[in-house]
């Protein structure tokens, strides 16, 4: 909670201070020295992640300035493929069009949706608290499940919705729901949400648990009197770690749908209606090979990603004052 | 102590029960039939997976389509067994890869992540910002291109058609180093620096102070990465049939025609059901370390 202490203030005595007149770099010198056990301890993650992670992002970031096909080596082309992106891509287009929509009705709400829900779980103890937990976590840790979905929203009579209005009269023909333009992003949108208490979720309830169980104590004799005060005033300050982090799963999960759009309204969806970023980039990187493209489509979104992430951070901060 | 606190008494003396502050009667029963509703609509879909698994061929076609079978008949689990037997290598092959590929992803990340996380969290060593910032940023980009550089890099290493080929990247996930991280950052500096004047080293310090105070949030991760690994069905790096994990040949099984519709529905169902027996059982050891723990300074 409070400001990081390093271990250069614990007992052992600084390096540097043997050098009365250090420059700049030797105290960093030192400073690395002094540190050393640090070091060792995040030596396997970040050799791992820099093998793994950031030289194939950097690999792909690079591509994006070519053209690559995958079996011939790749031709640098500057910025040709941002300029055929903005310029000559009406489906890249709807793409950013869709992937907004999406982003911003499904991001805040699942947000919300997260923090409510694991909050009102850690109102219950037990059993019942672990069944609740259970019943709301479960779809987003069932694998690909939600294709049950396929079955619910079937285009004939067998369909389970078809069936269910056809039977209340609401329709008199079963509609084809993933092929009708109009519907295919709502219910995208339906099951992102029926999908979305995952990793935020899960972080959030174990967020609240963590949490200084005496805090509620003094505040209820500082004065605060019902549970919303309780909220705003103590549990949520003190889990602004959970918060920044559940917000950074938010923003990559709702920008990078793509998963239920091909499964549910196929790639390439009618007309493009089911169309997001990261299908126009499948479309590209693994049927058409243009990985060139593809990579500057993925620079494109990482650019979206991080400014909404700064926003949010942002907003985020102002929690709790 | 639980049930006192439901009635009205613990209002008086809120101070001896700790659950009961700030909470009124009518406020439960509201958020207890709130989540009732809520808790239907998310398990209807799910509750048609089960069901659907335990449907005779013709029920599956139903019309209209009900939610729990009439006639429920193992018949599903039958033709499951037989095309299961029918596998290029035996079953229990594919059973012995997924535990090594989910075993070895999910305990090598929390661990190896966590190691990360502890520095990152609380000393203060150049280019830790810059580590971390990384780490973050690479959580953004989208992993479908880096794809084609990942296999180029594996290739290169020699671990291509390996186990390792599928666990190490595995190990480096973003996402378990930034949530080990965000916990460890609520852990008091007092714990920590007491523990040094005793004299422990940085190494015992995670192990025997860190990590069994931030026990909710491995768990979580653990059973996050566990998730991703049993989905994982290596198909870009794993070319010997010896190799592949159960994920995989269930896909395989149900994708070769539409004929399996009722093995297909069996198959969605154990896909399910793992990953959702593993969440239950840290669930309910992190629920266990919630009522004996807590950080206090």
């Amino acid at each position: 909670m409070k400001t990081n202490v390093g271990i250069e203030k614990s007992g052992r005595r600084p390096f540097g201070a043997l050098f009365k007149s250090t420059t700049r770099e030797w105290s960093l010198i030192n400073r690395i020295i002094k540190n050393k056990a640090s070091y060792v301890l995040i030596a396997p993650y970040f050799i791992l992640f820099f093998v793994f992670t950031v030289l194939p992002v950097a690999m792909s970031m690079t591509l994006s300035f070519t053209s690559f096909n995958v079996l011939e080596p790749p031709k640098f082309i500057g910025w040709g493929n941002y300029i055929r992106l903005f310029l000559n891509d009406d489906i890249f287009r709807i793409a950013i069009k869709n992937t907004l929509i999406f982003a911003v009705i499904t991001g805040p709400i699942s947000y919300l949706m997260c923090l409510l829900f694991a909050w009102i779980i850690n109102e219950f103890k037990g059993k019942i608290r672990a069944f609740i937990t259970l019943i709301f976590y479960a779809p987003s840790i069932s694998g690909n499940a939600y294709v049950v979905w396929n079955l619910i929203l079937r285009g004939d009579k067998y369909g389970i919705l078809n069936g269910i209005l056809l039977r209340l009269d609401l329709i008199d023909n079963a509609i084809i729901w993933m092929k009708t333009e109009k519907y295919v992003l709502m219910f995208l949108i339906i099951v992102q949400l029926w999908l979305s208490l995952g990793t935020g979720f899960l972080t959030f309830i174990a967020g609240l648990q963590t949490i200084d169980k005496t805090l509620y104590e003094s505040a209820a004799i500082d004065g605060i009197k019902n549970r919303w005060q309780e909220l705003w005033h103590i549990t949520l300050p003190s889990m602004k770690p959970q918060l920044l982090f559940g917000a950074v799963m938010q923003i990559t999960q709702s920008f990078a749908v793509a998963d239920i759009s091909v499964n549910l309204a196929g790639n390439p969806s009618v007309n493009y209606a089911g169309t997001t970023i990261v299908t126009h980039l499948m479309d590209y990187g693994s049927i058409r090979y243009e990985m060139g493209y593809a990579s500057a489509i993925a620079t494109v979104l990482f650019i979206l990603m991080v400014g909404s992430n700064k926003a949010v951070q942002r907003l985020l901060r102002k929690v709790g004052t | 102590m639980e049930k006192v606190c439901r009635d009205k008494k613990c209002h008086k003396k809120p101070v001896k029960s700790r659950r009961a502050l700030n909470r009124s009667m009518a406020g439960n029963v509201t958020l207890f039939v709130f989540m009732g509703i809520c808790g239907v609509f998310m398990a209807i879909p799910l509750i048609f997976v089960a069901s659907n698994a335990f449907k005779p061929l013709d029920e599956l076609f139903r019309y209209p389509p009900r939610l729990f079978p009439r006639n429920p008949s193992l018949d599903n689990f039958a033709d499951l067994r037989v095309l299961m037997s029918n596998s290029w290598v035996p079953f229990s092959r594919y059973i012995l890869n997924t535990i090594i590929i989910t075993g070895g992803g999910t305990l090598g990340h929390v661990m190896v992540a966590s190691m990360a996380a502890y520095p990152l969290a609380k000393h203060d060593f150049p280019g830790k910002n810059i580590l971390f910032g990384v780490v973050v940023l690479s959580l953004m980009f989208t992993w479908q291109v880096t794809q084609v550089p990942n296999y180029l890099i594996i290739s290169k290493l020699g671990i291509n058609n390996t186990y390792l080929a599928v666990i190490l990247p595995a190990f480096s996930y973003g996402l378990g180093l930034y949530l080990m991280k965000q916990f460890m950052e609520q852990i008091p500096d007092s714990l920590i620096e007491s523990a040094r004047l005793d004299g422990a080293s940085e190494y015992r310090i995670y192990r025997s102070v860190i990590m069994p105070n931030v026990k909710p949030a491995w768990l979580t991760l653990a059973v996050l990465q566990f998730q991703t690994m049993w989905g994982n069905t290596g198909s870009q790096f794993l070319r010997d049939e010896q190799l592949k994990p159960l994920q995989y040949a269930l896909l395989q099984i149900v994708n070769s025609g539409p004929a399996r519709q009722g093995a297909a529905a069996v198959v969605t169902l154990i896909i399910a059901v793992i990953p959702i027996t593993f969440f239950v059982i840290c669930q309910s050891s992190i629920i266990e370390t919630m009522t004996t723990s807590g950080m206090k300074e």
